[in-house]
């Protein structure tokens, strides 16, 4: 009997942290986009920010975590598909394989605030560069990497070997059926992981503060040189993203209406995020249905 | 046909070998981050001379002080006092959703709870910092008429942070156990709940630690969210309701205005090295659970 009590107990104790949890969740997002429904405009998207006054907006910051996710998914995304089909179709089961596992770990692991470190030691003051967006992406790339290569890993590995023993079986070389074969049937799962982590660069803002920087210059978006100072395409300017500007109006907000500004800020940054979460879930069962070619 | 020609024996090389040194280089970042930190880091003791213990154990940071004091016992008390108070919240609850998810009711768990679980894990922590900033400070504060800033606050915004990772794990581990284990308590009469506590999370113990570690790992080394809610002040506190500061909260605030080079900017590299440290123990407590799993 005392069983059968504890039993009920128990579900109705879990039910309601199942409840809490989604409670929280709805809560959070309808608080967000509650407080910052009302700054949602055109205005506030596309102005300055201003740093005295009221009514300024986050335009040069959208636009550069924009164009610091594109330049950190360039640098990145190479690199951390290698490293991936190294792990998954080359790596030997020895030493130094074990070694690279445990680099993953410990960078996946590692405080976004630590990376931001290392990139203001090595990206910002050894190469003499300052605060850049460079510097920044390459900062988001360390950052990075661990997850898109386990990504990658984790898709060419679900690949079916009978695709690859296929090929390998006409003849065609080891390189050409990883490139031609395993990796198309595997694209799914690497976009999927690159949207996911594509969100994270989004949103991060500790490893940002040191490598490219807390301000934005004066962004004149008629030049498009890449050598400009105020071009907006210019790699080596310090950029200030979205994220970091929340965390500085939050934090040493002059204008007064900071709060308004943190408000609306957060709530397009939740937008972009849920944008980027719903799209990957999206994009990858589209590409798998594209890819298996119509099977139902 | 069948014969290996120039051309395709270099083309596998070339592959091989690129995708060699994408995996090497992880290796190379995660030497390169250790090396740079710590060279940074130690210089507070090799150059400024100051005693490692004194540094560890002291209250007193007055860094500018006459004569300085780099004393960052606070900071590091600060640290695990958060972090504790965030898994203690977030274990039980995130432990709960995982076996609500994966015993109660699997269906609406995969359905509702798990894509909930993954829009939090997506969630900016700038955004958190400013919801705990904008709600839940100002909640304290009426509360129990003190400052609202403070360990609770931190420990709260922590704990919903890292919620998410936990119950991932956890549900992860809860699933990996067999399907006999459950019937053959069921079959013994055992209760749903007497199966759960009993047999499923003891089987499961060893992953739902993991689960733990990995987000007090994540907790310890959070640093923008928990510093815009928890005070920053560098006194021990007296209660939960007293603003502190952390490790990552002091390197936040402290790195942009000191001069490189000087005592007081070499002191914060050494907390960014204790970081470092912390999570190369992190790392080693997850390996040890996770050989602990492997004998299961």
């Amino acid at each position: 009997m005392r069983a059968r009590v504890m039993d009920r107990a128990a579900t109705v104790v879990l039910t309601l942290i199942a409840i809490l949890i989604i409670g929280t969740l709805v809560g959070l997002l309808g608080f967000i986009l509650t407080q910052g429904w009302h700054k949602l405009n055109l205005d506030f998207l596309t102005s300055p920010p201003d740093i005295v006054n009221a009514g300024g907006g986050i335009g040069p910051q959208l636009f550069n975590s924009l164009y610091l996710l594109v330049l950190t998914m360039l640098i990145a995304l190479p690199l951390g598909i290698g490293a991936g089909i190294y792990m998954a179709e080359y790596a030997p089961d020895n030493k130094f394989t074990q070694f690279i596992r445990m680099s993953i770990e410990v960078l996946s692991s590692l405080p976004s605030i630590v990376v931001g470190l290392f990139g203001l030691l090595v990206f910002v003051n050894m190469t003499g560069w300052g605060y850049t967006l460079f510097s920044g992406a390459l900062a988001l790339t360390v950052f990075n990497l661990p997850l898109l290569v386990r990504v990658t890993e984790d898709a060419l590995r679900n690949v079916p070997r009978s695709q690859k023993e296929a090929s390998l079986a006409l003849g065609i070389t080891k390189w050409r059926t990883i490139v031609s074969v395993i990796l198309p049937a595997a694209l799914p799962g690497i976009i999927t992981g690159a949207i996911l982590a594509s969100g994270r660069v989004f949103g991060e803002a500790a490893a940002l503060l040191f490598t490219a920087g807390m301000s934005s210059p004066n962004l004149n978006f008629t030049d498009f040189s890449f050598g400009s100072p105020t071009s907006p395409l210019n790699p080596f300017r310090p950029a200030e993203t979205l994220a970091v500007h929340i965390w500085k109006v939050n934090s040493e907000g002059l204008t007064p209406d900071a709060r308004d500004v943190a408000d609306g800020a957060a709530a397009v940054l939740i937008i972009a995020v849920l944008l980027f979460n719903v799209s990957a879930r999206w994009f990858g069962t589209w590409v798998y249905k594209k890819m298996t070619s119509g099977s139902n | 046909m069948l014969t290996y020609n120039k051309r395709q024996f270099t083309e596998n090389i070339t592959g091989r070998t690129v995708a060699l040194v994408c995996a090497a280089l992880l290796v190379i970042v995660v030497l390169s981050i250790t090396y740079f930190i710590a060279s940074k880091g130690l210089s507070t003791f090799f150059v400024n001379g100051v005693s490692i213990s004194e540094f560890l154990t002291q209250v007193k940071w007055d860094p500018e002080g006459e004569p300085a004091m780099y004393g960052v016992f606070p900071f590091i008390l600060g640290s695990f006092l958060v972090t504790a108070l965030a898994a203690i919240i977030a274990a039980p609850l995130g432990i709960g959703a995982a076996i609500f998810m994966t015993e109660i009711f699997p269906n609406f768990g995969k359905k509702v709870l798990k894509p909930v679980i993954e829009l939090l894990v997506g969630i900016p922590s700038v955004v958190y910092g400013y919801v705990g900033l904008s709600l839940l400070v100002p909640f304290i504060r009426e509360q129990f008429d003190v400052l609202g800033f403070s360990l609770l606050a931190g420990g709260l915004v922590l704990a919903l942070m890292i919620l998410p990772t936990i119950t991932s794990v956890a549900t992860d581990a809860i699933e990996a156990v067999p399907q006999d284990l459950r019937n053959a308590s069921l079959a013994l009469g055992a209760t749903r709940w007497q199966t759960i506590w009993n047999v499923v999370l003891h089987s499961s113990l060893p992953g739902c630690l993991t689960a733990v570690v990995l987000g007090m790992a994540r907790a310890f080394g959070e640093a923008l969210a928990v510093q815009m809610v928890i005070g920053n002040t560098t006194k021990l506190p007296g209660s939960l309701l007293d603003p502190i500061s952390t490790l990552t909260s002091g390197i936040t605030l402290n790195m942009g205005n000191t001069i490189q080079g000087t005592p007081y900017n070499n002191a914060l590299w050494s907390m960014a090295l204790l970081l470092l440290a912390m999570s190369f123990v992190f790392i080693m407590i997850l390996r040890f659970l996770g050989r602990k799993r492997m004998v299961k």
